[in-house]
């Protein structure tokens, strides 16, 4: 391989033209704030919030500022790769493109022509999965899978959809800013960083927001807390029905509201009966009065107040059932289009290229039997894998990654280890040499945000808004845009009818003056990153009725759509298997300087936090003999371990669990930074619990011994 | 900004806001070119108590600008000087010869020696200051906790935020008097 393809000579791009500063969309996480890129002789030298862009107003997270650290990685793909030798034997021989495009195309071919072409899977996340989405469904698969459902916000967004018939999106419409109280479950936000929700709740806080945080350890936002919650970690469901119970056994609620805009709600205040401040004590070990006085608090700012529903839910296995319990709290606050609860968002209603062709006729997607989940509102990561796995209910025999390491994303890699030995074909395209690389046939090496066009971005939120990622400088090395790779790969496969376009920006023209716009604004756009239209109101009068998506019409209090599937109508604690003598649930979370293990070689924010510690209850470390800075062996009840890992010997943590920051202990070599540095969580998630109504993975169900390394020892 | 001498800029971070990103820290290294492995901002993390009755601050801190600077007095060259336009600690490269005088008297443990031979640390960003502009550590803030203005101007931001609300300095025993609040 050549050096780096930091070395390499960088041209300023076109878009540069006599400024020195570029608008462009961050993707250091997945919020996509706007920012400016300055540069200088070819480099670019500063990354900073666009104050046109909304989710950004001129500021940006570390991640943000740090992406410099991601652009100029030395230790990025810098060419195509070809595997030789055994797969996973981590050896390749460089290639052209030419070559390893035909190759690509070659090993998608032979699948689809042996197993038909639904046997061809693509996992993705990011913006520029579209093209590679496009591509899989042209060639007649809808075996597309995001781990960012299955693994992550899918059983918050399946709760909401049963309560109100929508779900709460990303950006959350979580009217933060205004809230007069707000409850975190388990949600660290200012931990887990995202530019504008952090602008929104510190906004609350200034402004008096009662603040209560459910969480088994002392985090960030605890610390700004009026009522820190130490939670059993495991008992939230009984934690919110007992606020429910409290709430309505004390008439805290509005009946009118209730009455007019819900369904079902005597037979759910008939079961959360059961859930008083006594019987919930027993199991989340909140204090009775702790529980009545965060209840009235929440009630008395209502309809301002909300329980934030979170972000990354998959917990317990029975997840979509406790953000349906979050969801069901905030409909006693009734909340829904209020100021501090959740506002009503719009978008830019973007339309698709008008020559688009639809994609051909698919197999239903492999992720799940017949009947099996039937609340998933998308595919499941898992489940493709599982299908790969076992064959059933029909074999996968090629994947294609974007971006997503899945070693390092889906429970038990040992079962992504043997599900991949089952195919014929595994092109990962991607930036660094994630573990995912490793096992591939073919790696084709994306350039950065900062370097490529992706597709228009419009999301739903409060002020509605078209931005644009186009490219800094021209790619590093011999990276391309992702939209090339897959352009290239349709031609090859005869699918260039789907993609109707020469470049993304006669794509991003295309779409924009299809749903309206004008030429002036696209080029508005191009200058200024974002454009911006009207919103539609976001809070509604307090007395009109909200006409939900539910199937009644009204939010669903007792739910007859699980009912009819066999499934608790209105949400049941049950108590979680706990963790025997010497053991400590494994609990993970973020750092604000990381994205998963994406950030983990980026030299920049690696100096802001150097490596993950496994956070340990003080006196529980003591008993073990543990102080701050010995190093650790993690050792799950499956006997798998990771590590070693530096202790953080803490006041700050239940005596029950330990914590560790995601992303750290990579494995591979080529990751010359976070190779072996810290400890990988996900390596000893090897137990995890499939919620029966969407598929999400509940992951917290993995039980940890520490065993001590004489120091210095790191082998 | 006026250039008459009545200009005393100084800082306030509001620990409440301050979620201790690190942000600043970055968005200062990038804007002032410093060197990797140094930095002229930190986050401060206090936790005190016993599990579960904790309390919390968190902070972005650096360089106090302080009125009475030890760094400056202690300085045999007058590379530290206090810049008169703006009431700012500033470090003349020039004439610094890394004899380290001032990191020893400094009490906020706020300033390093750069590779190439000088000690550096925070500026308050003067450079941008005189284009009317914020620092960069203030205007990357997420948690808007990072406010800097003229304290002898009672309409600035930060002179009202100081009216306004609870604020303490830091380490006042070693007689600095910093322009440099906490605000909680």
């Amino acid at each position: 391989m050549p050096d780096s393809a930091a070395t390499a000579a960088a041209k300023p791009s076109e878009n540069a033209g006599d400024s020195d500063s570029i608008a462009t969309v961050c993707e250091m996480c997945f919020w996509k704030c706007g920012i400016k890129a300055q540069l200088r002789d070819g480099r670019v030298q500063a990354l900073s919030g666009n104050p046109d862009h909304p989710l950004s107003r001129g500021r940006l997270c570390p991640r943000g500022v740090g992406g410099l650290g991601s652009l100029y990685d030395p230790d990025r793909l810098s060419q195509p790769m070809i595997r030789v030798g055994e797969r996973g034997g981590q050896k390749w021989r460089p290639a052209t493109w030419e070559e390893a495009l035909d190759r690509t195309a070659e090993g998608l071919r032979g699948v689809a022509a042996h197993y038909g072409p639904e046997a061809i899977a693509l996992f993705y996340h990011g913006a520029g999965g579209s093209f590679f989405k496009t591509l899989v469904k042209g060639l007649g698969s809808a075996n597309i899978a995001a781990p960012s459902y299955a693994q992550c916000r899918g059983p918050r967004d399946v709760g909401f959809e049963l309560t109100y018939g929508e779900s709460v999106g990303s950006p959350e419409v979580v009217d933060m800013a205004n809230a007069r109280a707000m409850a975190l479950i388990g949600t660290h936000l200012g931990e887990n960083m995202h530019n504008t929700a952090v602008q929104d709740f510190t906004d609350g806080l200034r402004r008096g927001m009662r603040l209560i945080v459910a969480d088994p350890r002392y985090s960030v936002a605890a610390g700004k807390a009026d009522y820190w919650l130490p939670v059993r970690p495991g008992t939230d469901i009984a934690l919110l029905l007992g606020w429910a119970n409290v709430i309505i056994q004390n008439d805290w609620y509005d009946r009118e509201y209730v009455a007019s805009n819900s369904v079902g709600f005597d037979q759910f205040a008939a079961e959360v009966a059961r859930y008083t401040p006594d019987a919930v004590y027993l199991e989340t070990g909140i204090k009775p009065q702790v529980l009545v006085d965060t209840a009235r608090e929440l009630a008395q700012a209502a309809p301002h107040a909300v329980i934030h529903p979170g972000r990354k839910t998959t917990w317990y296995g029975d997840d979509a059932q406790r953000s349906r319990a979050v969801a069901l709290v905030n409909a006693l606050l009734g909340n829904w289009g209020q100021p501090g609860g959740f506002y009503l968002s719009s978008s830019a209603g973007l339309k698709g290229h008008p020559q688009q062709p639809p994609a051909p006729a698919h197999r239903a997607p492999a992720d799940r039997e017949a009947g099996q989940f039937p609340f998933a509102g998308s595919t499941l990561a898992s489940g493709l894998r599982e299908a790969t796995l076992t064959g059933k209910p029909y074999p996968l025999k090629a994947w294609m990654v974007y971006s997503s390491n899945l070693p390092m994303v889906l429970p038990d890699p040992r079962r992504t280890r043997a599900a991949i030995q089952k195919l014929d074909f595994l092109v990962a395209i991607d930036i660094l040499p994630a573990e995912i690389t490793g096992w591939a046939d073919v790696v084709l090496p994306e350039c950065t945000y900062l370097e490529r066009h992706d597709d228009l971005i419009a999301p739903w939120y409060r002020e509605p808004y078209v931005a644009l990622r186009q490219p800094v400088i021209e790619p590093l090395g011999e990276s391309k845009p992702g939209w090339w790779m897959a352009k290239e790969l349709a031609r090859r496969l005869g699918l260039e009818s789907h993609f109707p376009w020469e470049h993304p920006t006669d794509l991003h023209q295309a779409r924009l003056l299809a749903s309206g716009f004008s030429l002036e604004q696209y080029q508005s756009l191009k200058q200024r990153g974002v454009l911006r239209v009207d919103a539609d109101p976001l809070y509604q009068p307090k007395d009109a009725l909200y006409q939900f998506a539910t199937p009644s019409g009204k939010i669903e209090f007792w739910s007859q759509q699980l009912a009819d599937q066999g499934f608790d109508p209105v949400p049941v604690y049950r108590r979680p298997e706990q963790p025997g003598p010497g053991q400590f649930r494994l609990l993970t979370g973020r750092a604000p300087v990381h994205t998963f293990g994406r950030t983990t070689n980026n030299a920049m924010l690696l100096e802001q936090f150097p490596e993950n510690e496994v956070w340990v209850n003080r006196r529980a470390a003591a008993d073990l003999g543990l102080r701050s800075g010995d190093r650790v062996m993690l050792r799950n009840q499956d006997d798998v371990t990771t590590g070693p890992v530096k202790v953080k010997a803490t006041e700050r943590i239940r005596a029950d669990c330990v914590y560790m920051v995601h992303g750290f202990g990579h494995q591979d070599r080529r990751l010359r930074r976070a190779y072996r540095n810290g400890g990988d969580d996900t390596a000893v998630t090897t137990r995890f619990k499939t919620d029966p109504l969407m598929g999400g993975t509940g992951m917290n169900l993995n039980f940890v011994s520490l065993e001590k390394q004489e120091s210095g020892n790191e082998a | 900004m006026k250039r008459d001498g009545s200009v005393r800029y100084g800082m306030a971070v509001d620990t409440r806001s301050c979620v201790g990103c690190s942000a600043c820290v970055l968005a200062c290294k990038s804007e002032n070119d410093v060197p990797d492995g140094h930095a002229r901002r930190w986050v401060n993390q206090i936790v005190s108590g016993t599990f579960p009755e904790l309390k919390m601050s968190i902070w972005s801190d650096s360089c106090q600008h302080c009125d009475d600077a030890p760094c400056v007095s202690n300085c045999p060259t007058g590379s530290s000087h206090v810049d008169s336009a703006s009431g700012t600690v500033q470090v003349d490269r020039s004439r610094c010869t890394g004899c380290k005088a001032c990191m020893v008297s400094c009490p906020y443990n706020a300033r390093f020696v750069h590779p190439d031979g000088f000690v550096d640390k925070c500026t308050l960003c003067l450079h941008r200051l005189e284009q009317g502009r914020s620092t960069a550590c203030a205007e990357v803030c997420p948690a808007s906790a990072i406010v800097v203005g003229d304290l002898n101007d009672p309409a600035s931001r930060v002179s009202r935020m100081l009216r306004l609300r609870k604020w303490r300095q830091q380490k006042t025993a070693a007689g600095t008097n910093p322009k440099f609040f906490l605000v909680d």
